[in-house]
């Protein structure tokens, strides 16, 4: 099906001059939504290209030479950063490593298991528990880091790993995700199969379905993974001890030091330059596994 | 389909009594211990750089010997942290000690977060300024807060670029303004200064300077006066000279205005006491060649200076030793050896005025090598600091200042219309959260 895709998209793609309404008018048709595209592209790629070349720049030059012109401070920018209170810096990476890593992983665990049950029995309240999943999507996880800070504290949690680890194992969007790609992707004939040759369900979970799974999985991963990377306000209620801070806290209160002592730019700007590139390297690592065809199933029609 | 709509009021109703419980919870433990024997262990929430030095000498030292041990948790400055102390005193979890700067403690007063330590640490005003005291006691008998670092304004200038467009310092405002039309007839791209609408706390100063109380207290209602006469005045002033074009409007802290300040563009700055560390990084190229002077005065007769920044240290009521952290409190802005920490390791400029003059201070800051007097002639400023009065949404009059006057600033439009508006949100927002305000 992925080639079938390929061929479709190919005059597209191409300006293919010999054709009957003739080259201008396909240019033209082109042009607009090419245009559009680079101008979108530029719009996401020059704060990066600012961030790469600001984090070559010393202090002196930060603010005084041309933005776009690479500095010579690349090099202390990196030491200093590494000599910032005894690589500090490197302890909020570890965190925001072990925080995204282990969340993400074991969201998606949960968002496998609860989609796949929701797409495939059919039990009482299941629709309720699925629309409560849905407000669950709309409602944006800010609102929810205060409470859940006020019950964490309850439970003696508060600034701890565990204290950002465990509200960020259930998300909604997850399992939402979850849901509608198993009910697409595992065809309830092959559950039915599954069964008749006497498989237990959780062996037609493991065997059958989670590999069908698998690309839907992989989307849930990323973007859990890149939630939990970027998250700011849930550490921020929740930790006060600044070597469980992942990269996002540590890198504002080099930031926000007070009035007193100029903000450490330099540092900050090294540092979320060098923040991103996991999650560059994590996307170019993982896109492989979306090569497989979206709609790719075990029945084919 | 009844059945499912009836299902998904059960489910809603379960989820709403399930939080209710939780926040019933919360608010059940209730207890404020005293001091007790036996080793105490306090958590500290500061921004302060290098605090962590300074807490280790008191561990070392007289901690040690009383058997309190203080822990620091560096956290990030300003507002962020106020929510974050009422969000953790919420759940009764606040640390024992927190940094908190002079216009935030009405707020965590008002919240009850923050514990009355008059007891534990009497005689002990002595050591500050009384315009700087006051701010801790809310006018009252009791003490919230210890005060840690200030920001006695003042006003700084490129000496040489003054020479060499013959300008002369200004001593009161009214030369100010002279000053800014002689530079803007003799060098039209240049400008003496920017108003700058991003840091409220500068134009809380300068009305402080001239006389403004903004927040007081009768009985208990609250008497609101960010538009009283004095702030009207001040207004009226800026915005004069951004309408005439006389100094430039665009805002503080940005790429360009650093930019401005290194190459002369700008050739002075109303700032205050930190203001060497601002330079340093914002102007690297120009370091020797500044000088600092006293704000100019609304009248010949008057020597009074505003503040911009400082902080406190405060003790909360979820503390379960708050005599042991009061007088950690005490010790670490009033002890000698601790301020002099504080200022080789923090950068601040400590509140207490015995500590002004001493040991980290002999010297002037490295910026300014060019002014061997820099720092008397700070504790001299600092002595004028002119009293502040805060209330409880002081984040609400901020916010609204950085937009109205912001705005007001680019269209070069009526100021005292944007310091009505800052004054009208202030008080409906005081009158929202329930606070009985006198008209």
């Amino acid at each position: 099906m992925s080639s079938l895709a390929l061929h479709k998209a190919e005059p597209a793609a191409g300006t293919n001059p010999g054709t009957a309404q003739g080259p201008p008018l396909r240019r033209r048709i082109a042009l607009v939504p090419t245009l559009t595209l680079l101008l979108g592209a530029v719009y996401c790629l020059l704060p990066v290209a600012w961030v790469v070349i600001a984090s070559t720049k010393s202090g002196k030059e930060l603010f005084s030479t041309f933005t776009f012109l690479p500095g010579s401070g690349f090099s202390d920018n990196l030491s200093q950063l590494n000599a910032y209170r005894d690589g500090v810096y490197w302890e909020w990476m570890g965190n925001s490593a072990l925080y995204a890593i282990l969340g993400a992983l074991l969201s998606t665990a949960v968002s496998a298991f609860s989609g796949y049950a929701l797409a495939v029995y059919r039990f009482r309240g299941r629709e309720t528990l699925f629309n409560v999943l849905l407000a669950g999507v709309l409602m944006p996880p800010v609102i929810l880091a205060v409470p859940q800070y006020l019950l964490l504290a309850k439970a003696d949690l508060t600034d701890s790993y565990l204290s950002v680890l465990l509200p960020q194992i259930l998300a909604p969007y997850g399992v939402y995700l979850a849901r509608i790609y198993a009910a697409a992707a595992v065809p309830a004939d092959v559950v039915e199969a599954g069964r008749m040759d006497g498989a237990s369900e959780w062996r037609i979970f493991t065997r059958i379905a989670l590999p069908m799974m698998v690309p839907g999985l992989v989307t849930v991963f990323l973007f859990q993974f890149v939630a939990i990377w970027n998250n700011f306000l849930l550490p921020y209620i929740m930790l006060s001890d600044d070597e469980k801070f992942p990269i996002t806290l540590g890198l504002f209160t080099l930031l926000e030091q007070g009035a007193n002592t100029p903000a450490l730019y330099t540092l900050v700007i090294t540092g979320a330059f060098l923040a991103v590139l996991p999650l560059i390297a994590l996307f170019l690592v993982i896109q492989r596994f979306w090569s497989l065809d979206l709609l790719s199933g075990a029945v084919k029609s | 389909m009844p059945y499912t709509k009836r299902r998904r009021l059960v489910t809603s109703a379960v989820a709403i009594a399930l939080g209710a419980t939780a926040l019933a919870a919360c608010g059940s433990s209730d207890d404020s211990g005293d001091a007790e024997s036996g080793p105490v262990s306090l958590t500290y929430w500061t921004w302060t750089p290098g605090m962590d030095k300074v807490v280790d000498l008191w561990n070392k030292g007289q901690g040690k010997k009383e058997q309190i041990t203080v822990t620091v948790k560096k956290q990030a400055s300003g507002d962020t942290l106020v929510t974050k102390i009422l969000t953790a005193h919420k759940a009764h979890q606040a640390p024992d000690l927190v940094q908190a700067e002079y216009q935030a403690l009405p707020t965590l007063v008002s919240n009850d977060a923050l514990a009355d330590i008059a007891g534990h640490v009497g005689g002990i005003e002595g050591k500050f300024a009384k315009g700087v005291w006051q701010q801790t006691t809310l006018g009252t008998d009791a003490v919230y807060a210890i005060p840690q670092d200030i920001g006695p304004m003042m006003f700084y200038y490129r000496a040489d670029l003054f020479k060499q467009y013959g300008l002369t310092v200004p001593t009161t405002w009214d030369e100010f303004a002279e000053t800014a039309r002689a530079l803007k007839k003799k060098a039209p791209d240049k400008d003496l200064t920017t108003f700058s609408a991003n840091d409220s706390g500068l134009f809380a100063g300068l009305a402080q300077q001239a006389g403004a109380q903004w927040w007081t207290t009768s009985g208990d209602k609250w008497k609101v006066a960010i538009n009283d006469a004095a702030t009207r005045k001040v207004a009226t002033f800026w915005g004069g000279l951004v309408k005439e074009g006389a100094i430039d409007n665009q805002p503080m802290y940005t790429p360009a205005w650093n930019k401005a300040l290194d190459t002369g563009k700008q050739i002075a700055w109303v700032s205050a006491v930190w203001a060497p560390g601002t330079l340093t990084t914002a102007a690297p190229d120009t370091a020797g060649k500044w000088a600092m002077a006293p704000l100019p005065q609304w009248s010949r007769s008057e020597n009074r200076t505003g503040s911009w920044g400082g902080s406190s240290t405060a003790v909360t009521t979820d503390s379960k030793h708050q005599e042991a952290a009061a007088k950690f409190a005490a010790w670490l802005n009033t002890d000698a050896e601790a301020l002099n920490a504080l200022a080789k390791e923090g950068g601040i400029y400590p509140a207490s005025t015995s500590a002004q003059l001493s040991g980290a201070f002999a010297q002037p800051p490295a910026y300014f090598s060019n002014q061997p007097d820099f720092y008397t002639k700070a504790a001299e400023i600092a002595e004028t600091t002119a009293p502040s009065a805060w209330g409880p949404n002081v984040n609400v009059a901020y916010t609204t200042f950085k937009d109205a006057f912001g705005a007001a600033a680019k269209n070069k439009s009526d100021f005292t219309a944007a310091l009505d508006k800052m004054q009208a949100d202030t008080v409906a927002d005081m009158k929202k959260q329930g606070f009985e305000v006198a008209e």
